[in-house]
């Protein structure tokens, strides 16, 4: 019965995590900016390796495949926001300017 | 189910190359990369359990830390124009 609800939670956890990988994929292509498809892919390395690794932790029971899938999630806890601030600020320093609401539109995208 | 979420996981790996292939600036491409490099960890620890490989979570768990460290020496490349000097003055490259 425990097994049963495990399995369950595991899968239903496995599967959003797949969704919001595809989420952040499409956010990809669908945002205008640099810094607006940061804020997309964000949802990938969050949402999505957090969901289908705890997945895959509740698959495998308490092993040491556990504590090696619970190295790997809080290495992309801590590495993934880190990796997005330097691209944020090496962005903003190669001269890219976030697209504002009131900002003209051929300012977008390029390196003064 | 394995294999569902290995399919996802594709997709998502084959939006992230198409947009680095496509972006327009140099740092697009960064961020295309870097979400590539998450997905290819993730695929690798499903794949481990699909084929009953558990050695498979190791070759992640190296990848997860060669993603992160290529990513932040790239953009340092991009940001300073080299690798060995970031803060002398005036060496800041254009790129």
């Amino acid at each position: 019965m425990i097994e049963l609800v495990v399995n369950i939670v595991s899968w239903v956890m496995m599967l959003s995590g797949v969704f919001f990988l595809l989420v952040a994929g499409i956010g990809l292509h669908r945002m205008p900016d640099v810094f607006t498809r940061m804020h997309a892919a964000g949802i990938a390395d969050t949402g999505g390796a957090d969901l289908i690794l705890t997945g895959l932790i509740l698959q495998s029971g308490f092993n040491l495949v556990s504590l090696k899938l619970v190295l790997i999630l809080g290495f992309l806890m801590f590495t993934s926001p880190v990796a997005t601030h330097a691209v944020a600020r090496a962005a903003l320093q190669g001269g890219l300017k976030p697209l504002l609401s009131g900002g003209e539109e051929g300012e977008r995208g390029r390196i003064s | 189910m394995f294999i569902a979420a290995a399919l996802g996981i594709l997709g998502g790996m084959v939006l992230a190359i198409v947009r680095a292939l496509l972006g327009p600036t140099v740092y697009d491409r960064i961020l295309a990369v870097n979400n590539f490099g998450t997905n290819t960890v993730l695929l690798i620890a499903v794949i481990s359990f699909l084929s009953g490989r558990p050695g498979f979570v190791d070759l992640a768990l190296t990848y997860a830390l060669i993603n992160f460290i290529s990513t932040i020496a790239i953009l340092k490349f991009f940001e300073f124009g080299n690798l060995a000097k970031p803060y002398a003055s005036g060496t800041r490259g254009d790129s």
